[in-house]
């Protein structure tokens, strides 16, 4: 799973994808998972990060995490490797 | 030195539209809802588990005293009687009885319960269409109005006071067209057709009924103050017509409940605080038609009120949780709680205002919030902007105090603890949980079916 490398993030996460206009917001946890695929960091080096810097058990993150990879498929945020 | 780890709230994305119809249609709660009368949510849930009824008795001595001003500074003779049926637990009706309520009751079990709290016979008033001749003695004993709701139970209460010779303080329901509809005509006697003159005449030449008052209940959860302006108007034209034909004062017009609370009701456009009118708004229109009708001053009846729902309602919270976060398959985000329409009966005519009770950030989601029965209609709200909220996480669902405690069903779950906070700020348990000796004590097993072999 890659994201569209030509997104763009800012840091209060605001997202902006600009091969159709389509512009989007997430919360703190969402922008620092796209900002850690953009920099092509795995699955197990995301939960790393993520469990490192919030108060969540890695188990209850990968959940929610692979939730949070439906909604960026649903958007075409994301493409298949 | 160890670093402090942020809050985690679960990643959400959310895509940003432009040019909807209604740019409040997404706005969410911007403070969490921490603290209920300086009680922390967090420590209710701890103490009485989750979920969990909260009433706040300052909230309801707060919300009647300013019903009885309105009504007082505007009309001499002023009484509200408390409706059972709309919160029967008995803490929650002394509060009433406290505050000087007398009590409306629909049947003899509220009726038994009305008198076991407390309250004089003679101050209790019996409404309903149900009342057995032996409820009806129990009434007459104990010297309580009577409103007589059909022909049938007039002629019940004529023949069993002649058999006791014992006068019935009584009156009857009127129905009435108030210009809003559908018409309650159900209850009581119609006021076009004559019926209710009908039953007036019946009862006058009865020699053991006293006629008292008039009463009537003309809807639920009315927006419209005027129809009331043409109950109380109707009722006085019946009073005054008593007065002329039989030289008979009526001591009371009963104009019932209805007014509606500061819920949003399902598919209204604006949402509650917005719509409704104020309890002021109403005790003007009354007050105002009933002294303008003619009454001579010794003859200005008392003005009982029965009003429920908009005493009430604001003073009950819910206290439940998140059971689990999933997502449906048209991509639509689902919170499932610990609380259904089980015991939130109301969620099936409002759009309950639910806040989360913790800190969360600004980021929101559409989603339906369901209920934790295995049934397809347990929906809390189809759609509600909220935060992302965790697993675990508490929330309060607000104004829930009318109905949901004696409407809620004993279906797939228990029901919760009900508590109520005083006005110290000290939390009490004024109903337990069930449990399951609740539900099995009542059922009896056949002796043929208390074994079986699988």
């Amino acid at each position: 799973m890659k994201i569209n490398s030509n997104l763009a993030v800012s840091d209060s996460g605001f997202i902006f994808n600009p091969s159709n206009g389509d512009s989007f917001s997430t919360n703190a946890v969402g922008a620092d998972i796209i900002r850690l695929m953009k920099e092509g960091k795995s699955l197990n080096e995301i939960k790393k990060e993520i469990s490192a810097k919030y108060e969540v058990e890695p188990g209850a993150f990968e959940k929610d995490y692979e939730d949070f990879i439906s909604q960026l498929q649903d958007h075409f945020l994301v493409s298949h490797v | 030195m160890k670093t402090e780890k942020l809050k985690y709230e679960r990643p959400a994305i959310r895509k940003m539209n432009t040019g909807l119809m209604n740019k409040f249609g997404t706005r969410t709660e911007y403070a969490p809802f921490t603290h209920i009368d300086g009680v922390s949510v967090k420590e209710l849930i701890n103490k009485y588990g989750s979920p969990c009824f909260v009433i706040s008795e300052r909230t309801i001595r707060k919300t009647y005293q300013n019903a009885v001003r309105a009504f007082k500074t505007r009309y001499p003779k002023v009484q509200f009687a408390w409706s059972y049926k709309t919160n029967y637990i008995d803490a929650v009706c002394n509060v009433f009885h406290q505050e000087g309520s007398w009590a409306e009751v629909v049947s003899i079990f509220e009726y038994t319960k009305a008198i076991e709290n407390g309250v004089p016979g003679n101050k209790i008033i019996f409404n309903g269409p149900e009342k057995t001749k032996a409820d009806l003695q129990v009434a007459l004993e104990n010297n309580s109005y009577i409103h007589i709701d059909h022909f049938d139970e007039l002629y019940d209460l004529i023949e069993l006071t002649q058999e006791l010779k014992k006068t019935a303080k009584v009156a009857i329901r009127v129905n009435m067209d108030t210009g809003v509809y559908p018409m309650w005509d159900r209850f009581g006697f119609n006021y076009e057709s004559g019926q209710a003159w009908n039953a007036i005449n019946k009862i006058m030449a009865s020699e053991y009924l006293e006629m008292v008052g008039l009463h009537c209940h003309i809807g639920t959860f009315m927006l419209d103050p005027n129809a009331y302006a043409v109950a109380a108007s109707k009722l006085s034209d019946l009073a005054v017509n008593i007065k002329y034909v039989f030289n008979k004062t009526i001591q009371y017009l009963d104009l019932g409940g209805g007014f509606p609370s500061a819920n949003t009701l399902r598919g209204a456009y604006l949402p509650g605080p917005d719509m409704i009118p104020s309890i002021d708004e109403f005790a003007e229109v009354i007050t105002n038609t009933i002294l303008n009708y003619g009454f001579k001053k010794e003859d200005l009846p008392l003005l009982i009120l029965e009003t429920g729902r908009a005493m009430i309602d604001d003073a009950g919270y819910l206290l439940g949780s998140v059971i689990a976060n999933k997502r449906l398959s048209d991509g639509r985000r689902a919170t499932i709680m610990d609380f259904g329409v089980n015991i939130l009966f109301t969620a099936f005519w409002y759009e309950h205002k639910i806040t989360p009770a913790q800190e969360f950030s600004s980021h929101t989601e559409d989603m339906v919030i369901y209920g934790p029965l295995c049934m397809n209609i347990d929906v809390v709200r189809s759609s509600v902007t909220l935060p992302a909220l965790n697993k675990g996480d508490h929330v309060v669902v607000h104004k829930v105090g009318a109905y949901n405690m004696t409407q809620w069903m004993q279906f797939i779950a228990m029901r919760p603890k009900v508590t109520l906070i005083d006005t110290n700020g000290n939390s009490h348990i004024i109903r337990e949980n069930e449990t399951l000796k609740t539900i099995t004590e009542p059922e009896r097993m056949p002796d043929h079916l208390k074994t079986f072999n699988l």
